[in-house]
């Protein structure tokens, strides 16, 4: 089941049958605007990616991964012991039958089945992609024993200048008091989409933090749905997209708490530049056993253009009477006093503008993991200042 | 127009019948003030007097509106200027409610300002280390923790070390001209001396300040050549040390009778008090 992440030849075709060949590669027709959860993200923009066969001969497959140093406590599983536990973060946060959890399926997607235990330290994981054009898929498997810790680093990237769209789906079992600090740093160019599915069963006592970060796709979707499956785990979700041209980014959170005294801390960020658009749906459920949870989410958004355009919703669904649940959304423009301050200072407009967005950004960034910092998320994010 | 102080000491600023408006509402109804090199100044006047409004609208605050009048830097247009390039000139506004910026580091900030006043000098840049020698040895002026330089600008500070940190960029900037917009407010006794000292240890007979406060425990400190008081968007008065000392006695009451009888004359004309 192992194959490298495939690139689909490049084929003429273009509109429709990219479109009706990724719905039978899915096995599913492509979500319309008509649904709410795609209100939004008009997938029919994936038209531009080019059309081929779904999976290369399986003798060109090669196993990206088979050079990778894992360190110590970490183990790969292959065969039956890694099938055991596929699908079942999927499942648990409902996100099985999402249509790009069945793209990614029928995209042979290379398979990684991680386990790991006792302290690990920290592991990047490169996702290599090929020169052609077309679909990619990568499909993750972590297995955290309990009271294990990993730090993990993705990062997803297109081949420049190639119509690549990247199908990335990671699953994680956190066992009782296991942490796990994920960072996806994203950055793609305009003719690149990703499909971003991050699904997470957390038992008691564990620790998640997940920093998803992109910017610079044409299209770019993050969907890190995260169970509590007893409650009483710690799970912070950050996220920061950054859109400018004609780019979109949407990041549907998703976050259930199947027992008491829980906590979510969240912080979604964007920045919406030139004709760009920005989505945010952060979904949070407390059902009725879920008492004491402590849940806050917060989305914050720095208009830089009155052609962009941003969407950002909470929705909440609580039902236990003991709960603390904060939420807030903010948009704004960069703010005039701090602009005219640096610039009293001698700071150039350009040049404090920047300083005003690496510092609105630099508060996600920082939680990424240590590994990230030799990417320059920074620079990634906002180019060269 | 003010006192003339020293006669033979070349014109740092000079503005005449300043008018400046803010969201169409006129706020500055013909101010006029010439400053020489090595004068100080004292501006006063009560709350909404138009004190701050002025030096914003010096220091090229894009929200207000000049809708008459002129303001030359020595000789040069001033009012033609951005912001950016009235600080690389050398003129230098120390906020009444400085600016906190979150997730800005002070250090960094501290050194770009000072950068672009330098490669406007034509001196060299300053690199991250050659930069913390000399911020190290300015922050001895304010005697500011150099703590305060590992946070981001002006966040959480307190109401004093926001005013030192004005002064600690004064003292990098090196300005020409210095406008403290009540640098003194919120000061405890011993801050006051400080930011006093720094006053003037940084005043030379080149350059000039424009000291706007409220308060005479500050022009104890620092002795001003000229004070001036502003009602209703002009300099109503203007005298020497002593009108400081004579505002302290009696307020401002005198302040709206002047007013009315500005009101009934056809030409407005700042009173010139010897
Ligand atoms: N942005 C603005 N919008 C509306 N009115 C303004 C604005 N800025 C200043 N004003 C008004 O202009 C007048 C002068 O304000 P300014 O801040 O210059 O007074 P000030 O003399 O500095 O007072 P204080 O001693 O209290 O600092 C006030 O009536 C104030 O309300
Ligand atoms: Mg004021």
């Amino acid at each position: 089941m192992v194959a490298a992440p495939v690139v689909t030849a490049a084929a003429a075709g273009s509109g429709a049958p990219a479109l009706a060949w990724l719905a039978e590669l899915a096995g599913a027709p492509l979500p319309t605007r008509r649904q709410e959860d795609w209100r939004f993200t008009d997938l029919t923009a994936l038209a531009a990616i080019p059309v081929g066969v779904a999976a290369p001969a399986a003798g060109r497959a090669l196993d990206p991964w088979a050079e990778l140093n894992l360190p110590a406590g970490v183990t790969r599983l292959t065969g039956t012991a890694a099938e055991a536990q596929l699908g079942t973060a999927l499942a648990a946060s409902g996100c099985d039958q999402h249509w790009p959890v069945l793209l990614n399926g029928g995209a042979r997607p290379a398979l990684l089945v991680l386990k790991v235990e006792g302290d690990a330290g920290s592991l990047e994981l490169p996702l290599p992609v090929s020169a052609g054009e077309g679909v990619a898929a990568w499909r993750l498997l972590l297995v955290l024993e309990p009271g294990a810790r990993l730090e993990l680093l993705q990062v997803p990237a297109p081949a420049p200048g190639q119509r690549q769209l990247l199908s990335l789906v990671s699953e994680v079992v956190l066992g009782e008091g296991a942490r796990l600090q994920l960072g996806c740093l994203a950055q793609g160019h305009n003719h690149a989409a990703l499909l971003h599915h991050l699904a997470v069963r957390q038992a008691s006592a564990s620790e998640l933090q997940a920093t998803l970060v992109s910017s610079g796709w044409g299209l770019a979707r993050h969907e890190p749905r995260v169970v509590q499956e007893q409650g009483a785990a710690r799970t912070r979700l950050l996220g920061l997209q950054r859109v400018d041209g004609r780019q979109l980014a949407d990041t549907h959170s998703f976050v259930r708490f199947d027992g008491p005294d829980g906590e979510l801390d969240q912080l979604h960020k964007a920045v919406a530049d030139g004709s760009g658009r920005s989505v945010f749906n952060g979904a949070v459920q407390v059902p009725r056993l879920a008492q004491r949870t402590n849940a806050a989410q917060l989305s914050r958004t720095l208009l830089l253009s009155d052609r962009a355009r941003i969407d950002t919703k909470p929705e909440l669904e609580i039902v236990a009477d003991d709960v603390k649940c904060a939420h807030g959304a903010t948009v704004s423009q960069l703010q005039s006093e701090e602009l005219f301050y640096l610039r009293s200072r001698g700071i150039d407009a350009t040049t404090a503008a920047g300083l005003l967005q690496r510092a609105f950004c630099h508060e996600v960034l920082r939680e990424l993991p240590a590994a990230a910092h030799r990417h320059d998320p920074m620079t990634a994010l906002l180019g060269a200042a | 127009m003010s006192a003339v102080i020293r006669p033979d000491a070349p014109v740092l600023l000079e503005i005449r019948d300043l008018h400046a408006s803010v969201e169409n509402q006129p706020i500055l109804k013909g101010v006029n003030l010439t400053i020489r090199a090595g004068e100080i100044h004292a501006v006063m006047g009560r709350n909404g007097s138009g004190k701050s409004t002025l030096s914003k609208v010096l220091a090229g605050h894009p929200a207000y509106t000049v809708t008459a009048g002129s303001v030359f830097y020595r000789g040069e247009n001033l009012l033609d200027l951005d912001p950016e390039q009235r600080s690389r000139i050398g003129l230098f506004l120390g906020f009444q409610y400085p600016v906190e910026i979150p997730g800005v580091s002070n250090l960094e900030f501290l050194r770009v300002a000072t950068n672009a006043r330098r490669k406007e000098r034509g001196d060299e840049e300053l690199d991250t280390f050659a930069f913390e020698d000399v911020v190290r040895e300015r922050l001895s002026v304010v005697q500011m923790d150099p703590a305060f330089l590992d946070r981001s600008v002006n966040e959480g500070f307190s109401g004093g070390e926001k005013k030192r940190n004005e002064i600690l960029q004064m003292a990098l900037l090196e300005p020409v001209v210095a406008i403290l917009d009540e640098t003194d407010s919120g000061l405890d006794i011993d801050a006051l001396r400080i930011v006093a000292g720094g006053v003037n240890q940084l005043s030379s007979p080149d350059n000039a300040t424009l000291l706007i406060t409220h308060y005479q425990r500050l022009l104890d400190l620092i002795t001003p050549d000229a004070v001036h008081v502003m009602a209703a968007g002009r300099i109503l008065r203007s005298g020497g040390k002593e009108l400081a000392l004579e505002l302290e006695r009696s307020g401002y009451d005198w302040v709206d009778a002047e007013l009315a009888r500005l009101d009934g004359e056809a030409e407005r004309q700042p009173l010139e008090v010897a």
